[in-house]
């Protein structure tokens, strides 16, 4: 086991990760921008080295100050985290290169699957499902009928060079797919002056299904269920949960088993999420990996009890996995609402400011994980999130009534928070439901 | 940057760690020094004191963690204190007087190599293109430029000592 690990990152994950390591008996060093001196968690590192001034180019992303670190600390290892470096395969390379470990996988199996194109192929030589498209631009209007029959109605008309959903158009049928290509490929020409097209199977209120795995160096694979991320804003995700809330069991094998196909097959290590989008009628297509911790792992954490960071540190110290996948039952429900200082009331604009008074939930099955306190400055240079609060109970109705009793308890003041906002999310019915998609909180809540 | 103990083996003594003799004589020193706040250790013990009515502990270390820290069972030595508040009331620093700070992270060298003289001395002018120190970071040895043109009035950091982002090294009297 490591007996020093260089943290790589800030905020709520920064102290994830070293209590983590405190409860392995790992000593942490912990890397800080000048905005960030003043954070709790900086002073409960064991080494604390300065690493820039607050931008992140010029600190978090820096990687010849946190490699400088990591020498100076005599770390064995280095955490990522989330975002900044976590997914640069140049800095994992520049890692291994300098001896020490990166904890998460190869460079080459990043880049693998870091590479959207490359991940859809190796999705396909695993036989996981992808979205059904056509393999290139469409040439002619008999090419897109017969490609649009192949891969099945409705069917998305899209613009190679596109964006902001210009040059895009739903077609449910041959006679409207023959009227919406001519005006998709103008539209086109005329936004991006290129009127090449591609077809893609149109997935109606898809909802964001991704699921966790986590493998050793030994061959050993396992997933550790699914997380629906669907309430999102943007492509930001706002609320996650396990279980995915109507998915039949027997998709959720299929999904979870695909991710386990794709991740041996692509030779990835340590942990990962492998993300689908899954239709009305629960057929699920894969879309990309995260090769690396996220954001909402202490959903997965709650219901399956298994200590990701710990896992991701042991795995990469070359332990194999604690665990086979027969030894992974589920229990319970698990959710997590992110708080970020924004203002939902001005289309979410971030909110940096003094924190004066914080009050925060607890009880039974309540988890805050956030590295803020009352007189903590949130500062502007960085991503919002100031805490994520995760609930776990018995059943997804439990689950929501303790989240809203949570919500109400939750004070913070002197900063504008998303609390009211997720407030207002789980008190709907689409959403107790679990009905949801990735368009709803925009189509339902924020345009009305 | 603060810096951790020692940690390369050194066995723990069986001693009273926390003794009130040892507490107070550290608190005297602290007193002596008008230091706020102390932050010892040494292997896997520890002791903080914070000092005066302001100081409100925003995250206390976690209570598991505190038996195995305890005062060090010898006054450590002066590079592995890390003193938090400001040093010792001296003449405050007038504003001719610039403090040059590591513009990098990694260990600095005083000299261009073990058997020269230091790039720089007490008392020396120097000018913006005088190189000052090498900050070595990842392999490649960086040559820092003043950037000011004065006097050295001190010398902040020591030979080969590792050094983080905006860490005072020199303090240059542009008066001079």
């Amino acid at each position: 086991m490591y007996n020093r690990i260089l943290i790589a990152n800030r905020g709520e994950i920064a102290l994830r990760v070293q209590r983590a390591c405190r409860e392995l008996g790992i000593e942490t060093v912990v890397v800080y921008s000048e905005a960030d001196k003043d954070a709790p968690y900086v002073r409960l590192a064991d080494q604390a080295i300065c690493i820039g001034p607050p931008r992140s180019i010029d600190s978090y992303l820096k990687i010849e100050n946190i490699i400088s670190a990591a020498e100076i600390g005599n770390v064995d290892a280095i955490h990522p985290g989330y975002g900044f470096l976590s997914e640069n395969s140049h800095f994992n390379e520049v890692c291994r290169s300098c001896n020490i470990d990166f904890i998460g996988p190869t460079p080459e199996a990043m880049e693998k699957l870091g590479d959207k194109n490359q991940a859809r192929q190796m999705a396909k030589l695993a036989k996981v499902p992808v979205v059904p498209g056509s393999d290139g631009l469409i040439e002619n209007e008999e090419e897109a009928i017969q490609t649009a029959r192949a891969i099945g109605y409705p069917v998305l008309i899209k613009a190679t060079a596109g964006g902001g959903g210009k040059g895009m158009r739903v077609a449910a049928n041959e006679l409207a797919l023959k009227a919406a290509l001519e005006q998709a490929q103008n539209e086109a020409k005329a936004a991006f002056g290129n009127g090449g097209v591609y077809l893609e199977r149109y997935i109606e209120k898809p909802r964001h299904v991704e699921v966790q795995i986590i493998a050793d160096h030994f061959g050993n694979v396992c997933h550790l269920l699914e997380r629906d991320c669907s309430v999102q804003r943007r492509h930001q995700k706002l609320i996650e949960e396990s279980p995915s809330p109507r998915l039949p069991e027997s998709a959720r094998r299929e999904l979870c088993e695909a991710a386990v196909r794709l991740v041996k097959t692509a030779g990835y290590t340590n942990a990962g999420t492998v993300e689908f989008i899954v239709d009305q009628e629960n057929r699920f297509y894969f879309i990309e990996v995260n090769a690396r911790i996220q954001v909402e792992h202490p959903v997965t954490e709650m219901v399956t009890g298994i200590d990701l960071i710990k896992t991701q540190i042991a795995v990469a110290s070359g332990k194999p996995l604690p665990f086979t996948q027969e030894e992974i039952v589920p229990r319970g429900a698990a959710m997590e609402c992110r708080i970020n200082a924004e203002d939902p009331n001005k289309n979410f604009q971030p909110c940096p400011g003094k924190i004066e008074r914080i009050f925060v939930p607890g009880g039974y099955g309540v988890r805050f994980d956030t590295h803020v306190s009352a007189g903590y400055v949130v500062p502007p240079y960085y991503d919002s999130m100031i805490g994520k609060l995760i609930v776990f109970k018995e059943n997804r109705e439990e689950a929501i009534s303790c989240m809203l009793r949570c919500l109400a308890e939750l004070q913070i003041q002197g900063i504008s928070t998303t609390v009211d906002f997720h407030k207002k999310v789980l008190s709907h019915g689409d959403f107790v439901q679990g009905i949801v998609d990735t368009k709803w909180v925009e189509r339902e809540l924020l345009s009305k | 940057m603060t810096d951790s103990g020692d940690n390369q083996g050194r066995e723990e003594q069986s001693e009273d760690v926390f003794s009130v003799e040892r507490i107070r004589s550290l608190v005297e020193l602290m007193k002596e020094h008008d230091l706020k706040e102390v932050d010892l250790r040494h292997f896997r013990q520890r002791i903080r004191i914070c000092r005066g009515t302001n100081e409100v502990p925003v995250m206390a270390p976690p209570t598991m963690i505190a038996p195995q820290y305890a005062a060090p069972s010898a006054p450590p030595p002066a590079a592995q204190v890390s003193q938090v508040a400001a040093p010792p009331p001296a003449a405050a620093d007038g504003p001719h007087i610039v403090t040059i700070k590591s513009p990098m992270v990694g260990t600095l060298y005083l000299r261009p190599n073990p058997k020269s003289d230091s790039f720089v001395k007490v008392g020396q002018s120097i000018n913006p293109e005088s190189t000052i120190c090498i900050i070595e970071a990842m392999k490649v040895f960086n040559e820092i430029p003043a950037e000011v043109r004065g006097k050295v009035v001190e010398i902040l950091c020591g030979n080969e000592e590792p050094v983080d982002f905006g860490k005072p090294l020199f303090k240059i009297d542009t008066r001079g």
